[in-house]
């Protein structure tokens, strides 16, 4: 079995004001893998992400990137980890090629080399036309882009994204799920945390989901969507009705005069729900799911959690 | 990381500060220029004329130095408060704490970004002095040794400053309160031995002053204190305030949460 990219082990953060973010969580990332890391606001991602990259410093546990303690060999471990995050934190009054090129300096990359990797980045990420003007001239998409150059100008084996997608127009991160697909096809290990769980379900073949600084849940997205039971149907309808209908089995409810909501567990067959509104003459002109898969069951598993922390 | 890509990573902080200063030079560069010009003006020329002599110099030549390890003193301090502190605010020092640089690259790699911006005036109002009057070397040796212990000095006490700052108003009080008393009252402008014996003595406690005697005695072989005081005292202390700014960065200090 491949050594894991990310090992987490009893990972402790108790920030000064007594605040536990991060209550003994233990993890562990393949080699390869695009792994989720979700979970509400203030769940503990960030925290845990910082702890990994060393803006967080720990209370406690251990943390190893490619069996590289991040304490004890941190050179070789930072060489490793490449960081995209969540708020700009680059020099705005810089110009991209500049804050590429230095980026690769502080990894002891030689500026001919940098230049060339410098290159290849911006134009991979559409930004090439724009590597010297000032950085604080670019969309919101582009300085997210510009981090993820920044990112991968050493190379790193394991990228972590702390919502890279944040704030940017669907077209624009679809075309980044790409770019991000083709470099985890390279080899590239991924770790993502977002708040469009399309994009975790899309994009991921593993997930964790944290709250309150506790692992919830830690299993492959195939797993954790054949956990959901049930589905809730939108169905748009040809002609007008007054009254819900009823069927025996399914839990149905009138959204408007042209559209109905049905639950329905997953084993149920969808011909039958078609058949028998045939026969009540409501004819079907378009369905689609109500809420995205993976959004039902991330929502069932914090609310769940949520109760267990208030009975304590 | 090896050697080759230490040097590399001190080179890049290096040339991110140079760069930084010499963009924003008329922020930079020419203040402190222009600030020396006037005070040659009108301490070096109109008042220094009808004062006379001062130690047996002529004013102008007597404040001269002075006004140099001024410059120095400020533009190194201040070019790496306001620098760090600017990569802290904008959180871009988190592009440092996530790369293989270690800490004792990091310190170096600013301290000489401030030492060459504070040399880099030194050496304009160096210029400029010259203009309004001339000055032998006494020794050249004691004159660029203090000169540069100065600037490593107060580089690293700007480093010490932007690493304690929370905001702005923090990366002032320091220059404001403290450097620029210390300034004018380190003998900058006058010999101690015109004061009498108390405020002779507290004097002696002003760092400053050992700097700038030790300066003025390089250049015009003139001083109020033994330079070899002035030495020890600068050395002691640029050893003392680096071991300390590097164990702020090895914890981590207001810079990891």
């Amino acid at each position: 079995m491949d050594l894991p990219a990310l090992s987490i082990k009893n990972l402790t953060k108790i920030y000064n004001d007594s605040f536990k973010a991060l209550d003994g969580i233990s993890l562990d990332v393949r080699q390869g893998d695009f792994f989720a890391l979700l979970g509400p606001n203030g769940a503990g991602k960030s925290t845990t992400i910082g702890i990994i990259c060393s803006l967080v410093r720990k209370t406690e546990g251990t943390i190893s990137v490619f069996q590289h303690d991040v304490d004890q060999d941190f050179s070789s471990a930072k060489h490793l980890i490449g960081v995209v995050p969540q708020e700009f934190n680059f020099n705005q009054f810089e110009k991209p090629i500049d804050i590429l090129i230095t980026q690769a300096g502080y990894f002891g990359i030689k500026a001919s080399i940098a230049s060339v990797r410098a290159e290849k980045y911006l134009k991979q990420l559409g930004l090439w036309e724009k590597r010297n003007d000032f950085s604080r001239n670019l969309s919101g998409g582009m300085k997210r882009r510009l981090m993820i150059a920044r990112a991968l100008i050493h190379e790193p084996k394991l990228l972590i994204l702390d919502e890279p997608t944040a704030g940017v127009d669907i077209e624009l991160r679809r075309s980044m799920w790409n770019f991000l697909k083709e470099i985890n096809g390279n080899g590239t290990t991924i770790i993502l945390t977002t708040h469009y769980l399309e994009e975790a379900e899309n994009l991921c073949r593993n997930i964790a989901i944290i709250d309150h600084g506790k692992i919830i849940e830690n299993t492959s997205m195939k797993s954790l969507l054949k956990m959901l039971d049930r589905e809730t149907f939108v169905l748009d309808l040809s002609n007008e009705i007054d009254a819900c209908p009823e069927i025996e089995g399914y839990s149905i409810s009138l959204k408007d005069q042209n559209q109905i909501e049905v639950e329905i567990p997953k084993s149920e067959s969808l011909n039958e729900l078609f058949s028998e509104l045939s026969k009540k003459n409501i004819s079907i002109i378009s369905m689609r799911n109500k809420t995205n898969r993976l959004e039902e069951l991330f929502l069932g598993m914090v609310e769940k959690n949520l109760g267990q922390e208030s009975q304590k | 990381m090896n050697n080759k890509e230490k040097w590399i990573a001190f080179y890049t902080i290096l040339r991110r500060e140079i760069r930084r200063f010499m963009r924003i030079w008329p922020q930079t560069l020419l203040p402190p220029v222009i600030t020396m010009i006037l005070y040659f003006v009108i301490f070096g020329q109109l008042i220094g004329s009808r004062i006379g002599s001062m130690a047996g110099l002529p004013y102008i030549q007597f404040v001269a130095p002075g006004l140099i390890m001024m410059s120095v003193i400020t533009n190194s301090y201040s070019n790496v408060v306001s620098s760090f502190f600017g990569l802290k605010f904008q959180r871009n020092i988190e592009e440092l704490l996530v790369s293989p640089v270690p800490n004792w690259i990091i310190l170096l790699g600013y301290i000489a970004g401030g030492m060459c911006r504070g040399l880099g005036v030194g050496i304009l109002v160096t210029l400029m002095a010259l203009y309004f009057t001339s000055f032998s070397i006494h020794s050249l040796t004691v004159t660029v040794a203090i000169v540069l212990m100065t600037s490593l000095m107060f580089s690293i006490a700007g480093l010490i400053n932007a690493i304690f700052a929370t905001s702005f108003d923090d990366i002032s009080i320091i220059p404001t309160f403290v450097l620029t008393p210390l300034t004018y009252l380190g003998g900058v402008f006058y010999s101690i031995n015109l004061l009498g014996d108390f405020w002779r003595d507290v004097s002696m406690f002003n760092p400053i002053l050992y700097m700038v005697n030790a300066f003025r005695f390089g250049i015009s072989g003139i001083t109020d204190i033994d330079i070899i005081w002035s030495f020890s005292m600068v050395g002691l202390a640029s050893i003392i305030l680096f071991l300390y700014a590097l164990y702020l960065l090895e914890k981590g200090s207001r810079l990891r949460s």
